[in-house]
């Protein structure tokens, strides 16, 4: 059997971290681990996968393959899966990891486990753990088919550079213009000049308690200063001070960065089901009983308007 | 045009969740309708007011308690529901070769579903019923428009916003931000008790996944809090993330 491999996640040749924290993981099984890169021009990103201990890359070029398209990628997958017979196939739990996944998965009429916060492979078996109902459960499953399917939650896995032979691989194309039943119209690329969510290690998010878009434009100056990602509760999202993919919680987005920092937002459980797993916690808010402090590492009781602003200026102390 | 919608019953949002014999306990849980299907089942009776659907199905697999959760969707305006009886143990494969069966007898010419359910969130469950239905599929939707057979669906994508073309028959799932679910009137609710609801019983298949162990996480617990005039406030605060984060600063 073909160790484990791993989907790269990628867009015009930008590989998304998790991408690499799944290859540091995956080493850790002991077996072969292998990057899949899909797309247009794709080759020259093959030794970036060897940094993070590589073994194999498969490289698939064509046309077909330019966007992100289910139908292409998973007619593709299926038959270099059952050309190489992996063990285990890792996918990031994006947008399009998880359709890709699940559309595979049943086209193989198999298990899989997504959103996937551990992983652990051994002997073709795969055990994955999964915070359910909004991270207030955790299940562990077992997929029990072959191979092994699971999508990763980013952030859950340490990189760890290693060096690999990143031995490229040219597998037959699969799929044709047929496979195709998406045509992509348009793609705006969201520009910001801040990480995504899903991957930053700081994320700055303001509350109701902003009162406003010039509260938000405090926040946003900590977030800048500490080169994070902004974010909001549903309550600043519906009052149209944010976008809405920049939504923290059980109907937004599920992050996990090193730091958190809320300001003016109250706590509520479906907030905390969005950020709870962060590494460490600052609150910000008027209210002493407000429930964000229960999961707070550091909370300030008082006003963002005051002490996000001199928090800036001790930060550059 | 038909329109069939999938609706999970799910926990309410606020539930505390314990466990009782190494399962989810529901005793005294408010069952809600999921949020994202909420969304979706607005999208389909919207899509019925402008005049492009004729009909809209509700579809639910689990236990009789399901039954709620489709009147809950008639009672907003769909016309008549599915509940397809199956064991509440059953994993993502197992759930979607029983809605995809049901959905197959009905023959709809688009299937609407929310794009993760607010419990076990798997995102599995319509992108795999499109694969057994052999149809196009599309996810996270936040604008749908119909025309000329085919669906035009405005999607949330990773790192932008995505304009995706497929044709119909499609499975499209929902993102909450698509539409702003009415709630039920009371005329809505009298006239769901009177709609038709069909009973069927869940196409068998094997499990592929099996639960080893659920638990709950270890309880988070409150660190410093401080109430001090800000600017000592922002010292003490800028020294923790210095020196305990240890973040970096641009
Ligand atoms: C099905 C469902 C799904 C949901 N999903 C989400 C979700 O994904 N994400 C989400 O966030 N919410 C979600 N919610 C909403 C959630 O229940 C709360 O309503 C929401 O999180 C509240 O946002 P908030 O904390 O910003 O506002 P509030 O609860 O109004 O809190 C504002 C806080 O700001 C503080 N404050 C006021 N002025 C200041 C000041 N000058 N300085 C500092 N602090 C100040 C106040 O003390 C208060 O604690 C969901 C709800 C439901 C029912
Ligand atoms: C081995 C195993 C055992 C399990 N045992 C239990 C158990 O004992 N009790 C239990 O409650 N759960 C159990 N589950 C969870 C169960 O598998 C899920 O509820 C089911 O697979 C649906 O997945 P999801 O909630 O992740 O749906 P998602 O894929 O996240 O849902 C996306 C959308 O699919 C549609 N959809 C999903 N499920 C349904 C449905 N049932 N009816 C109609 N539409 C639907 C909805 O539109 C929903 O918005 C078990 C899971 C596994 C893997």
């Amino acid at each position: 059997m073909a160790g484990t491999w791993v989907f790269v996640e990628q867009r015009d040749g930008n590989i998304r971290k998790v991408t690499y924290e799944m290859l540091s993981k995956a080493k850790s099984f002991g077996d072969e681990v292998s990057a899949v890169v899909i797309g247009n021009n794709v080759e020259g990103l093959a030794p970036e996968f060897a940094k993070y201990g590589a073994d194999k890359v498969y490289v698939v070029e064509g046309d077909v393959f330019a966007n992100y398209n289910t139908g292409a990628y998973v007619a593709q997958l299926a038959a270099m899966i059952n050309e190489f017979s992996p063990n285990a196939v890792l996918f990031a739990h994006t947008f399009n990891g998880r359709d890709l996944a699940s559309r595979l998965a049943q086209k193989l009429e198999a298990g899989l486990a997504t959103d996937a916060i551990n992983a652990e492979i051994s002997a073709g078996k795969g055990v994955f753990t999964r915070a359910i109902y909004a991270g207030k459960a955790l299940s562990k499953v077992e997929v029990t088919t072959s191979p092994v399917l699971a999508t990763i939650r980013a952030g859950v896995f340490e990189l760890a550079e290693a060096a690999g032979a990143g031995a490229v691989v040219k597998p037959a194309i699969a799929a044709t213009d047929a496979d195709v039943y998406q045509t992509v119209k348009d793609f705006v690329v969201t520009v910001s000049s801040r990480p995504e969510l899903n991957e930053a290690e700081v994320v700055v998010s303001g509350g109701r308690g902003c009162k406003g878009p010039e509260g938000i434009k405090v926040v946003e100056q900590l977030a800048d200063l500490l080169g994070a990602a902004l974010g909001g509760s549903r309550a600043s999202i519906d009052s149209g001070w944010l976008g809405h993919e920049l939504q923290v919680g059980q109907t937004g987005k599920v992050v996990n960065p090193n730091l958190y920092v809320a300001c003016g937002i109250s706590g509520a459980i479906q907030h905390l089901a969005g950020m709870s797993s962060s590494k460490f916690i600052a609150a910000i808010n008027t209210d002493t009983e407000a429930p964000i402090f229960n999961v707070a590492d550091f909370g300030v009781v008082g006003d963002l308007f005051k002490v996000v602003p001199l928090l800036c200026d001790e930060l550059k102390k | 045009m038909k329109v069939l919608v999938c609706v999970k019953q799910t926990f309410d949002t606020e539930a505390k969740i314990e466990l009782k014999d190494g399962k989810i306990s529901d005793a005294g849980i408010n069952l809600i309708i999921n949020p994202y299907d909420e969304v979706a089942v607005e999208g389909a009776i919207q899509l019925k007011e402008k005049n492009i659907a004729t009909e809209v199905v509700v579809v639910s697999a689990g236990s009789d308690k399901a039954m709620d959760t489709i009147r809950t969707a008639l009672a907003m305006g769909a016309d008549r529901g599915i509940l397809v009886k199956q064991d509440s143990a059953a994993d993502e494969y197992q759930r979607a070769v029983a809605l995809a069966e049901a959905i197959k007898a009905e023959n709809p010419d688009l299937i609407l579903a929310g794009h993760v359910a607010a419990d076990d969130g798997s995102s599995q469950v319509p992108t795999r019923v499109a694969e057994i239905l052999g149809l196009p599929n599309v996810n996270v939707i936040t604008n749908i428009e119909i025309a000329g057979g085919k669906a035009t669906c405005t999607s949330e994508a990773d790192g932008g916003t995505q304009v995706t073309e497929v044709s119909i028959p499609a499975v499209i799932s929902s993102q909450v931000s698509w539409n702003e679910p009415r709630y039920p009137s009371m005329k809505g609710i009298m006239q769901a008790k009177k709609k038709p609801v069909a009973t069927v019983d869940a196409a068998a298949a094997d499990a592929k996944v099996k639960i080893i162990e659920l638990a709950l996480p270890a309880a988070k617990t409150a660190g410093i809090k401080i109430e001090e005039d800000p600017d000592v406030a922002a010292v003490k605060l800028g020294d923790w993330m210095k020196n305990t984060v240890k973040v970096e600063v641009k």
